[in-house]
């Protein structure tokens, strides 16, 4: 009985993350326009864009090969297995045995390895700037990505989402510096790694300066749409990561009843809206970075884990 | 809550490390200066978390002192020469900001490997500031030999004057006669220093200290 109702838990988290993906960034859409005084489209935007895309028929460069075919879908599969193992309204999950921060981390990189090979497949010279461009900034933001996940394990003992959720949300935290540390660095590599405003503009086509887009260049039809439903998917992904693990407030427990789940879903659409809402405010009040600069912005976040787990290593030791 | 004295003197001393690095990451003078008032705002609020733990009204005064003199007279006064002496507000860097950055994470790790061992038979508290206060020590000397400009060679000097200060605080039973001559030698030196920039600047016309090193015949 159990083992049935984590699997309809499970299901339902992964039903929520798809539906809710795109409904993300048409919000982060719709309050930026505001924000500077425009109507914007609605927030229903992204869904008629990928309805749309979906429809169409797939156009392929001449010169592609099996793997810029195969891609897309293993892009799409990898993100959605790694969002269904964020916590997202309840812990108790059917995957949560296998919810380990760094499989997440695998699997966003292993993602992003596949969509840089795409990009330098059809031999366009935007694919390969955007590749090249692309793995610079996973060179710098990975091994932040994983100090912050060392920092984290050495606060909460496990590198377990739902256990570290558990913790945070236990009165046993306490006050840590190495916490605000690694929140600050786990938001840069955030922006980072969804190719946000500071890093790369997500609303133009027409920049030398772009990085995602100009690996995506050549992609038309239904493998555009599942490619731009896995970027929707990996910013939501890092959304709620951050919600469950710095704000697990309201997140149902393992074999929770229906009105704790309800609560917990709840509480999650309001905390994605709040995320929204700041990631808009903050692309509002920042202009876009020359490329090489994005180097120290990313080595700050570095810089801040390692700081983090040094910190952490003195109050530990008493 | 589980210890909340340790863990709110672990966060205000963890918070002036990071001041260090984020004075490391600056590159224009203003917001350095600005950056500096912060440092010594955290440690003003330190100090005084001390005094509350302590049960040391005399360390009151001492945060008071960081606050009035470093967080404010000092960076306004420091702006006002800025002013005075027309110099550009970038700052030259020796070598890059990352190097220095992992140079500075090297030193904090030394700090902490040498003051846990060393300082074993403290109270934990004493402990952490100690090792917390040797990096910020060590940082604002890092800073003061990787800038080229006197200006903020003379805010790493600042810089690691506050964890002397810092370290004083943690250290049960310093005097106030101590600390007070400390924030006045700080003072002086500093009087001391504004005036050297302005003699440097007037023979040399820049306030970059390569200009010494070719004035006394030294070749790069």
């Amino acid at each position: 009985m159990a083992l049935i109702h984590d699997a309809a838990v499970q299901f339902a988290e992964m039903l929520l993350v798809l539906l809710l993906a795109p409904g993300l960034i048409g919000f982060v859409c719709k309050a930026k326009a505001r924000m500077t005084r425009r109507r914007g489209a609605s927030i229903l935007q992204p869904y008629r864009d990928l309805m749309r895309l979906f429809r169409k028929e797939v156009v392929l460069a001449e010169n592609a090969s099996w793997l810029f075919r195969v891609v897309p879908y293993l892009i799409f599969a990898a993100t959605w297995v790694a969002a269904a193992l964020v916590p997202t309204f309840a812990t108790g999950l059917l995957f949560s045995w296998s919810a380990d921060l760094i499989a997440i981390i695998a699997l966003l990189a292993s993602a992003r390895f596949f969509l840089a090979l795409a990009g330098m497949d059809v031999g366009t010279s935007f694919g390969g700037i955007g590749s090249s461009r692309e793995m610079m900034i996973a060179s710098l933001a990975e091994p932040a990505m994983l100090m912050t996940v060392f920092t984290l394990a050495l606060v909460a003992g496990s590198t377990q989402l739902s256990t570290i959720a558990a913790f945070m949300n236990s009165p046993s935290v306490g006050l840590s510096v190495s916490l605000g540390l690694a929140l600050f660095a786990l938001i840069i590599v955030a922006i980072a790694e969804n190719a946000r405003i500071p890093i790369d503009n997500p609303a133009t086509h027409l920049e030398l300066t772009m990085v995602h887009e100009a690996m995506v260049l050549e992609y038309s039809g239904r493998h555009l749409a599942l490619i731009e439903l896995a970027a929707a998917l990996k910013l939501l992904l890092y959304a709620s990561l951050i919600a469950c693990i710095f704000a697990p407030w309201g997140i149902a427990g393992a074999h929770a009843g229906a009105r704790a789940l309800l609560i917990g879903a709840a509480a999650y659409v309001v905390k994605l809206a709040i995320a929204g809402m700041l990631l808009a405010v903050f692309e509002t009040a920042i202009a876009k970075m020359r490329v090489f600069r994005v180097p120290q912005f990313i080595g700050a976040a570095l810089m801040l884990g390692l700081l983090g787990t040094l910190l952490r290593f003195v109050s530990g030791s008493f | 809550m589980p210890n909340l004295p340790f863990d709110t003197a672990h966060l205000l001393a963890g918070g002036l490390v990071l001041m260090s690095f984020t004075l490391l990451y600056q590159d224009r003078l203003y917001s350095l200066l600005n950056i500096y008032a912060l440092h010594a705002l955290v440690l003003a609020l330190s100090v005084a978390w001390q005094a509350n733990i302590q049960d040391a009204p005399h360390l009151y005064v001492t945060a008071g002192l960081a606050l009035g003199f470093k967080a404010i007279i000092i960076p306004l006064a420091l702006r006002r020469i800025i002013e005075r002496l027309g110099i550009h507000r970038e700052i030259e860097t020796v070598v890059g900001i990352g190097p220095t950055m992992l140079a500075g994470m090297a030193l904090v790790a030394l700090s902490m490997v040498v003051m846990l061992r060393v300082t074993s038979a403290a109270a934990p508290i004493a402990r952490e500031d100690l090792a917390f206060a040797l990096a910020v020590v060590l940082l604002g000397l890092l800073m003061m030999v990787t800038r080229r400009n006197a200006v903020s060679q003379v805010v790493g000097f600042m810089s690691l004057e506050n964890g002397l200060i810092l370290a004083a605080s943690g250290a049960k039973g310093m005097p106030l006669v101590v600390e007070i001559s400390v924030a006045f030698s700080v003072l002086i030196a500093f009087i001391v220093i504004g005036i050297f920039l302005f003699r440097i600047r007037e023979r040399f016309d820049t306030v970059d200290l390569a200009a010494l090193d070719q004035f006394r015949g030294e070749r790069r």
